[in-house]
């Protein structure tokens, strides 16, 4: 379906630029004529870094929120690289050179699915296209859950949004906020009934979510994150080992039935 | 406006900008972001008779001003190709050329022949340069007896315009080029990618799956435009060149040194857009300095 969502070369400004906890930026994007084209959650933008000899490519980054009347679109930037801390050093009026929406995103339940209750399971940055997923499956009137985690209290952010569209559990590794532990120990898995999986983080993490998926007999589609050249399914520079060969994850993914994956 | 048509051979590019194989894949990826009809020439990704898997992940590693790959010719073969991804390209207006590539001078010209059978596919461009799959591709392009063998055996069965991409990992690539001339090749296109490596030194492993792959990109190019000079002096049918050309400027640079034609790699990678920014480039400069073809720049640097 978001196959047919056109692609564009965007010049977007910055309006806003918020360090969310040490290292993490919320960056807010405008276009001057007013609307940011359609986008899909799970979908993602390639962005352009100038300025150094070693930011040759362009850098994947998750659509973190369209918001609904399409007027600024939200990227949230983990700082661990040459090129996502120039990113997080960007101000208020620079412009970003994107190339997007790329790659296909979550599959949403149909609206006439009542009984749907998914669970959307995120690990430090990896939560970023969970808010806009969050976002899309309220509009269509379903509640979701998301579980998300990370290391201590400030690897978690954005939760007053999340809070809004759902119900929210939490683990941290040193117990600071939620249960401690990892996500895939959290009490919600034993306590309530999902239908459906979504899960974006670290590959370790989406391992283990995707086994207590098929554990429980409930489908789950996760978010990869191979390093990109092209984004666009030309180079075949990203590719991920699946049960149909090798797929590209920029053009096939970034979001794969898990089902598909060799890790269980 | 400028006149921008220039000839490979008996094929005519309405412009002299291509696309490099396994860089624009068959094109239809980009056409969202770019007008695949201001483009020259699309020279689509790497083709062989059986489908090939490539080499496993990591295939890429991204290093000061360029690239490397060492995707290893993935690709579902030259049936799918001729039943699946001709159907969709053969309509758009612009020259489309093959990349071939084989293990053997046999499965080479089997591949060509078949190519020879679609009509919309007026040239194909022979790989025997790839640095990233153990049996043929480079071990082929780096001896003139091996480019020797590969061109003879296409020759024989492929009518249409052949173009020999050949390998800068070589000690002295005129003499290769020589020698595919004498074996009929109407054309070569230099430089494929220069064999290299990164090292991850926090896991003190290589980088890429298969330890080394092909550099690209701009921290190629004056290596590349050195090897086009050199085998624009050394033989007679035309010379297409590559290698980290980003904008018109490295284009034009290229066209002075002897090439008829130029072809886009990596740049399309930063920029989707590149290749029609500079046929628009190139054509600025032939109008600033009063040339009326493009054909009237080609070699020009040689000259005294
Ligand atoms: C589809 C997709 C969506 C992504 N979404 C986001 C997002 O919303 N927010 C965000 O902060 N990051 C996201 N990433 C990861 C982000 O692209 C990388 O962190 C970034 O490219 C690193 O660039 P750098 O120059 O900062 O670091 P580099 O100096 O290039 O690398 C620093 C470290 O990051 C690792 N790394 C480099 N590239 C990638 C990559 N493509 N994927 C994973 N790890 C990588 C390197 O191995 C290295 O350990 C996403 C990646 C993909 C493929
Ligand atoms: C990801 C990638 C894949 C490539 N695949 C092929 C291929 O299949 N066949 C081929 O002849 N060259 C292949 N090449 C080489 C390019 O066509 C070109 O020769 C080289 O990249 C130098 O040009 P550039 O610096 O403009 O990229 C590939 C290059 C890259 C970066
Ligand atoms: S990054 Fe080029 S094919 Fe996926």
């Amino acid at each position: 379906m978001n196959e047919k969502i056109k692609k564009h070369i965007l010049d977007l400004s910055v309006v806003r630029m918020c360090e969310l906890s040490p290292g993490y930026f919320e960056i807010h994007l405008i276009s001057a004529c007013g609307t940011i084209p359609e986008m899909h959650p799970g979908q993602f933008v390639q962005v352009r870094v100038d300025g150094s000899p070693e930011t040759f490519l362009r850098r994947p980054i998750s659509v973190n929120l369209l918001t609904v009347d399409h007027t600024e679109l939200w990227l949230l930037v983990h700082a661990v690289g040459a090129g996502t801390k120039a990113l997080a050093c960007l101000n208020e009026g620079h412009t970003l050179n994107l190339v997007g929406p790329l790659g296909n995103g979550f599959t949403l339940p149909s609206s006439d699915e009542y009984d749907t209750h998914p669970l959307l399971v995120g690990g430090g940055v990896g939560t970023a296209p969970l808010l806009f997923l969050g976002q899309e499956l309220s509009q269509r009137g379903i509640r979701p859950t998301f579980l998300l985690g990370g290391k201590r209290k400030s690897d978690i952010m954005q939760l007053e949004h999340f809070q809004l569209l759902g119900d929210v559990a939490l683990t941290t590794e040193d117990g600071s906020v939620g249960e401690r532990g990892f996500v895939t120990q959290h009490s919600i898995w034993h306590t309530d009934a999902f239908t459906q999986v979504y899960t974006c983080g670290p590959k370790p993490m989406m391992v283990n979510v995707a086994r207590i998926a098929h554990e429980q007999k409930i489908p789950c589609e996760a978010s990869l994150e191979n390093m990109m050249a092209c984004g666009l399914g030309a180079c075949l520079c990203c590719v991920e080992d699946t049960v149909e060969g090798n797929l590209c994850v920029c053009s096939e993914g970034p979001v794969f039935d898990t089902s598909k994956l060799k890790w269980i | 406006m400028s006149q921008l048509t220039t000839n490979i051979g008996a094929l005519t590019l309405k412009n002299p900008v291509m696309t490099a194989s396994g860089t624009f894949g068959y094109g239809i990826e980009f056409e969202d972001l770019v007008d695949l009809t201001g483009i020259g020439g699309i020279i689509v990704k790497g083709t062989t008779l059986e489908p090939r898997q490539g080499n496993p992940y990591p295939r890429m590693a991204e290093t000061a001003h360029g690239m490397l790959n060492c995707v290893g010719l993935q690709n579902k073969g030259a049936d799918y190709f001729c039943r699946n991804i001709y159907p969709k390209i053969k309509d758009i207006d612009t020259q489309f050329i093959v990349n071939v590539s084989g293990s053997s001078p046999e499965t080479y010209a089997e591949c060509a022949a078949m190519m020879a059978e679609l009509e919309r596919i007026k040239g194909i461009e022979l790989n025997i340069s790839c640095p990233n799959v153990r049996q043929g591709g480079m071990a082929f392009g780096t001896s003139c007896s091996g480019a020797s063998s590969v061109v003879k055996a296409v020759r024989a069965v492929y009518p249409n315009t052949l173009i020999v991409k050949l390998s800068p990992n070589v000690t002295d690539i005129a003499e290769i080029a020589r020698a595919v001339e004498a074996e009929g090749a109407d054309s070569v296109s230099l430089i494929n990618t220069l064999m290299g490596m990164a090292i991850d030194v926090e896991r003190q492993r290589p980088v890429l799956s298969i330890n080394t792959g092909g550099l690209s990109g701009p921290a190629v190019k004056p290596v590349a435009l050195r090897m086009v000079w050199q085998v624009f002096e050394a033989v007679k049918i035309p010379v297409v060149g590559l290698g980290g050309i980003m904008n018109a400027t490295d284009a034009i640079e290229f066209l002075l040194a002897g090439a008829r034609a130029v072809e886009i790699g990596t740049a399309n990678f930063i920029d989707p857009a590149v290749t029609v920014k500079v046929v628009k480039g190139i054509n600025d400069y032939l109008d600033r300095h009063g040339y009326d073809r493009v054909e009237n720049i080609i070699g020009l640097a040689h000259k005294q």
